[in-house]
């Protein structure tokens, strides 16, 4: 592997670092029959699930006779036809860190939104009809809604005794805790007491919505083999293959499943939350079945973001050294426990590390079951509500020692060669932090422009700045593995089990392969993940494709590079070691005879005994931290407390940029996410647990009025252990809006926001409390 | 979802306005809220071949059929000529360029919807509408009306001297407003007269008149008085998109402005 | 009831239900392009022109079309495909499933605007919701076709993203 990057980085970079547009643009664009439900053959049944509208009952009785009367309906399942086996839906790796808490169907039903029955018919008309028909008589329970109160209630979510935990993350199920636990270095009460100044503040993050267009979309079918085959629009096809044989209770062998092309995802998709209803219609009934969320099913049962609140205490000397982060996190993973141990981790060790001069740092937690929706996985995975409350706590630093908030962190910011503690004792190899934090200084202006300017009419423009850092991949964990083959004419199938959700990783992978095998893009074909067929990946998620995957195709190239030179050899009739590789035809160094990789592919086809391919996998001891600084200029009125974001200035180091046009589309696209939790996007529930976010009319993402300009940059370091220098992009870049708009509101107003989102409204009334109103 | 028996395209105003009656019949208008509801309609009848789709312009009026779009309203050149660009503002802002497209002027009024803007900035000038059947009466006057079978045919805007301003604060750019506010004056039986419509309070939109006689050289002091009298002859109520207090003060600082805008330009 | 329309320069003639909306009506009569991202007109996906104007067909009652030419990307698809070079070059089609109507609306604007400025194209296409991008992609992609068109117009002429990359 060492040979391949040594070999590479040599030479000028070809392919890779340049805009290649997506290898699947042109159909995209054009609008072709490519994503999950454009492919369901139309004599699907329809599947839809009857959904709880209390958030905490028991079904006493369910009635189904005169629904099952309704014509095409095929088949109504309740709890009392599933498997009382629980599961997690969590696209993770085995054992998962997620508890298994859930049933197909369950008895209890823990949410305003919870399965309580399936129905699939011939038509939508059939199963809305049928649906209505269908008689439920509840034990209706008091839920738990306020996740403050949630641990060690004497309400339990989950009091079941068949509840399990795989892996050792302090969750109790009698507590209504889904993990817990503790984490320090250094001695964090003596460090905080030597300080001259402590900020001890709560910082509360909401649930938000991924809000992918393309909702959650299953298909599935029995094919030649009575094996059942999924086709569903998913981060993690083989976590679904697992999913499904738990939740069913049949051998992972009988489950196929396919990703074809996906509308988004964000996480969202690294949850099973569609895939388990049409599959146990077909795998009961025997026919082809697809189920369609709406977008409100999307939005009241789904997998946002965990809902947090941090307190924070963060000391300083005088002069403004950070001495000591301590971090309690209290995590709310609603009914279920999906993602729960793990998001909140994130929190802490994904926020702290960004100080490296602290001496000491203690990092808390509890994750708690409440009856509100699961949480899941939702871009930058906890780290993105952990840097929100520890940046903002810099910032309240800052204006308590009057220094300006770039400074501050110029003086603390983590730097290339440190070794971090509260990352896992993880050397930062590279780091271009300082480089982003200057360069973003520079691009909005800032010595100019803070803390603000007023700019007349009773408005004022505040600049705020946060820095973010996050992981490529989960290290000793996720595993990517690729295979080459060469076929007739010595064209090349890259075969992978990273899924591209539209992020690009089926061409930023060929790219890497074209480099490495010093062939076109053309010369190399891809296509989407089949369980059967394509090597195992653990799936798009962690930030892990272009790390992990991309260092498995250099390692797997390599490999593939010399099986070709030694059939080369072979058919020139000279020893491996006289020939070399060019790309196009191996050549005998000492003869100058040569044999070109077409004439190669099409003799691998006839007369051979091995087949010509390779097939590699990589998995990192170490997750390298990308890095970025993020600067708001933010318009505020002050009458009303309306504030508009004008300008944000990016400036990342993901090491060398693989795809530049790809990246900073990902990077102004994560930021425009990042700006709607900021200031917009709320999942409000009223006082029963209905929630009230149920739609786009009343969950606000941002349209284009609302984003301002997004401006991105690039300082890139070099990663020793990535691909071509490579670290990870895909989520670190929705981590820095959040406390850099909070700051910039902060320098123009004096206002601080410490709950999301910043509504105009709370701007308004901080206004008011600091006149004194 | 919406469920529909029977559909059609009414050919005359009296067929339309005889299968009305029945009590599961519903007039469509451009299909945006309607088809949310989860109401059994027996027949929707369809006005679209009515010839209810045109503006018209006299010496008097702008009468503005009830099947107009939001977007023709929004590009009228009779009406900003009349009133500036205060009515493109007041429906600039309502989802996007294809939902203006669809959306109807009928059937933003005729819903009285509590979001709306169209009822806000019309009800603030002198308009009346035109019914099947009970004729021309005041929007004011229909706006506390309850629905009934009666169908709306179009919106008529006395053309008369007036300044008009819209104003609304939104949580995006194209979401309901948290408020809506038009301001209107000019002279009415000799008489300098202020009208208030304020909506998305979020009740629906109200209107108050004032016989407010204001030196156009007012200081901003005397006018935030007046402003503040004027939002406080509203009632306010909360919802997600904000407080009764929040949306009492917003009314009263885009009053003010939208006054003091207008009085600008006189002097 | 049956209802005849012209669907991409054909007539067609469909069977539909009185509640039947265009969306599906379309994606049944194998327009696959037409997307639904939202059901409640906010988010642009289903986007199609009848009668040359941009509408929202998850809200259009199929029986309502009769009679009018409803055109789909399917219909310009080589228009859209010219787009869409832009598009693809600056990577802003990510994900792909809001492009087909977030281009339908953009040829739109080219019909209706002359020479559009930032706000112009920002406020025309605020209907059009995109997760994925951020929309600055977007809106480069739309400002180089511009200029492109331009060129062709006898200004300065800027090659696609295709011809450049074939130079």
């Amino acid at each position: 592997m060492n040979t391949v990057t040594e070999r590479i980085n040599v030479k000028n970079l070809r392919i890779v670092n340049q805009s290649v547009p997506k290898v699947d643009a042109p159909s995209l664009v054009t609008g072709k029959a490519v994503y999950t439900n454009d492919l369901a053959p139309s004599d699907c049944l329809i599947v839809k699930v009857l959904r709880s509208p209390h958030a905490h009952a028991l079904i006493k009785e369910i009635n189904t006779a005169r629904a099952e009367a309704v014509p095409g309906i095929e088949c109504i399942l309740t709890y009392r036809d599933c498997p009382d086996k629980r599961f997690t839906m969590a696209g993770q790796t085995y054992p998962e860190p997620s508890p298994y808490d859930r049933l197909i169907l369950d008895q209890r039903v823990r949410f305003v939104g919870d399965a309580a029955a399936i129905v699939a018919g011939t038509s939508e008309e059939a199963v809305k009809k049928a649906m209505k028909l269908i008689k439920v008589k509840y034990e209706v329970l008091e839920p738990v809604l306020d996740f403050r109160k949630a641990k060690d209630n004497p309400i339990l979510v989950h009091p079941e005794d068949n509840w399990k935990s795989l892996c050792p993350v302090g969750a109790d199920n009698k507590r209504n805790l889904c993990a817990h636990g503790v984490n320090e270095d250094g001695d964090i009460e003596g460090a905080l007491a030597s300080c001259d100044y402590v900020i001890d503040r709560v910082y509360h993050t909401k649930a938000n919505q991924q809000a992918m267009m393309e909702t959650f979309r299953t298909y599935t079918y029995l094919d030649t083999y009575g094996r059942l085959n999924i086709v569903s629009s998913t981060q993690v096809p083989f976590h679904v293959r697992r999913i499904l044989a738990n939740a069913l209770d049949i051998p992972k062998s009988k489950i196929r499943v396919v990703k074809p092309r996906i509308g988004g995802g964000f996480g969202a998709k690294q949850t099973s939350v569609s895939e388990v209803y049409p599959a146990i219609v077909t795998w009961k009934t025997g026919k082809p079945a697809k189920i369609i969320y709406t977008r409100e099913e999307s939005l009241i049962a789904s997998s946002p973001r965990h809902e947090m609140e941090m307190h924070v205490r963060l000391g300083a000397d005088k002069e403004g050294n950070i001495k000591g982060i301590d971090l309690y996190t209290l995590s709310n993973t609603g009914a279920f426990g999906e993602h729960g141990p793990t998001t909140v981790g994130l929190s802490g060790h994904k926020s702290i590390p960004l100080y490296g001069k602290a001496e000491a740092f203690r990092f808390t937690y509890d994750v708690v079951y409440t009856n509100v929706m699961s949480a899941g996985a939702y871009r930058g995975y906890g780290a993105t509500q952990g840097i929100f409350a520890v940046e903002s706590a810099v910032n309240e630093l800052a204006q308590v020692l009057g220094m300006d908030p770039t400074v501050l962190r110029e003086k603390n910011m983590v730097r290339e060669g440190q070794t971090m503690p509260a990352y896992y004792g993880e050397k930062a190899q590279s780091c271009a932090l300082d480089r982003c934090l200057e360069r973003a200084k520079e691009m909005i202006g800032w010595d100019e422009k803070y803390p603000y300017r007023d700019i007349g009419n009773g408005k004022v423009r505040g600049v705020g700045v946060a820095m973010a850092m996050q992981g490529s991949g989960i290290s000793s964990v996720d595993t990517g593995s690729v295979v080459i083959k060469v076929n007739d004419d010595g064209f090349y199938s890259l075969m992978i089990g990273a899924t591209d959700m539209g992020t690009g990783c089926d061409t930023i992978l060929s790219q890497m392969a074209a480099e490495c095998l010093d062939c076109g893009m053309d010369e190399i074909i891809v296509s989407g993940v089949d369980t059967d067929v394509s090597p195992y990946d653990c799936g798009s998620y962690a930030s892990s494709t272009t790390y992990v995957t991309g260092m498995a195709v250099l390692k797997t190239c390599e490999t593939l590079r010399e099986k070709i030179c030694k059939r080369g050899a072979e058919y020139l009739g000279c020893p491996a070691e006289d020939v070399e590789f060019d790309g196009q035809k191996v050549t005998n160094l000492k003869t100058g005879e040569s044999i070109s990789r077409k004439d190669i592919g099409n003799k691998v086809m006839c007369f051979s005994n091995a087949p010509l391919s390779a097939s590699e996998a990589f998995s990192s001891p170490t997750s390298p931290p990308p890095f970025m600084a993020g600067i708001a200029e933010v318009e505020i009125d002050k009458e009303t407390g309306v504030t508009e974001l004008v300008d944000y200035a990016a400036v990342v180091d993901c090491g060398t940029v693989v795809n530049p046009s790809l990246a900073r589309v990902q990077t102004e696209g994560g930021i425009a996410q990042g700006i709607g939790m900021a200031l917009y996007e709320d999942v409000v529930y009223s006082a029963k647990g209905r929630n009230y976010s149920n739609s786009f009319m009343q969950y606000k993402i941002p349209s284009r009025l609302d984003v301002g300009t997004i401006r991105v940059e690039f300082e890139s370091s070099y990663e020793p252990t990535g691909p071509f220098g490579a670290k990870s992009i895909g989520e670190i870049v929705i981590n820095t809006p959040s406390p850099a708009i909070s700051n910039a509101i902060q320098n123009a107003t004096g206002v601080i926001i410490r709950e999301l989102p910043m509504t105009a409204e709370k701007i308004y009334r901080g206004m008011q409390e600091n006149k004194g109103l | 979802m919406l469920t529909i028996s029977d559909y059609v395209k009414a050919k005359t105003l009296e067929e339309a306005y005889e299968l009305n009656q029945a009590r599961n019949s519903r007039v469509m208008g451009g299909m945006m809220w309607m088809r949310l509801g989860n109401g059994k309609v027996r027949t929707v009848i369809d006005l679209s071949e009515l010839g209810l789709d045109q503006i018209e312009e006299t010496e008097n009026v702008i009468k503005i059929g009830a099947m107009c779009t939001l977007r023709q309203i929004e590009q009228c050149e009779a009406l900003k000529e009349m009133y500036g660009d205060g009515i493109a503002e007041a429906v600039r802002h309502i989802v996007g360029v294809q939902f203006r497209n669809q959306a109807t002027v009928g059937g933003s009024i005729y819903g009285r919807f509590g979001f709306s803007d169209v009822l806000t900035a019309f009800l603030a000038l002198d308009t009346f509408v035109e019914l099947y059947n009970s004729g021309i009466i005041r929007l004011s006057e229909f706006v506390n009306r309850k629905p009934d079978k009666d169908i709306l045919l179009s919106i008529i805007v006395r053309k008369s001297k007036r300044q008009f301003r819209y104003e609304s604060v939104r949580r995006t750019k194209t979401d309901f407003p948290v408020i809506a506010c038009s301001v209107v004056t000019g002279m009415v039986h000799g008489k300098e007269t202020w009208y208030f419509s304020v909506g998305a309070r979020p009740m629906k939109a109200a209107l108050i008149e004032k016989q407010w006689e204001i030196p156009k050289d007012s200081p901003e002091e005397v006018i935030a008085e007046y402003a503040y009298q004027a939002a406080a002859e509203f009632n306010y109520g909360t919802n997600m998109r904000g407080s009764a207090g929040y949306r009492q003060h917003l009314a009263e600082v885009l009053i003010r402005r939208e006054m003091s805008s207008i009085l600008a330009e006189e002097r | 009831m049956e209802i005849q329309f012209i669907l991409n320069k054909k007539q067609v003639s469909v069977e539909v239900g009185p509640d039947a909306v265009l969306l599906d009506v379309l994606r049944d009569l194998g327009c696959k392009s037409v997307k639904c991202g939202c059901e409640t007109t906010n988010c642009g996906l289903c986007t199609v022109w009848i009668d040359g104007k941009s509408r929202l067909s998850c809200s259009v009652l199929a029986a309502s079309a009769a009679g009018h030419e409803v055109t789909t990307m399917e219909g310009v698809e080589k228009e859209a495909a010219r787009f869409g070079e832009f598009l693809a070059a600056e990577g802003a089609e990510q994900c792909g499933f809001c492009s087909p109507g977030f281009i339908m609306n953009v040829l739109a604007m080219f019909r209706e605007l002359t020479d559009p400025t930032v706000e112009e194209i920002k406020e025309y296409l605020a209907g059009n919701l995109c997760r994925c991008t951020g929309y600055m992609g977007q809106l480069r992609a739309i400002q180089k076709y511009m200029a492109s068109q331009k060129g062709e117009n006898g200004m300065a002429a800027e090659k696609t993203p295709a011809e450049e990359a074939r130079v």
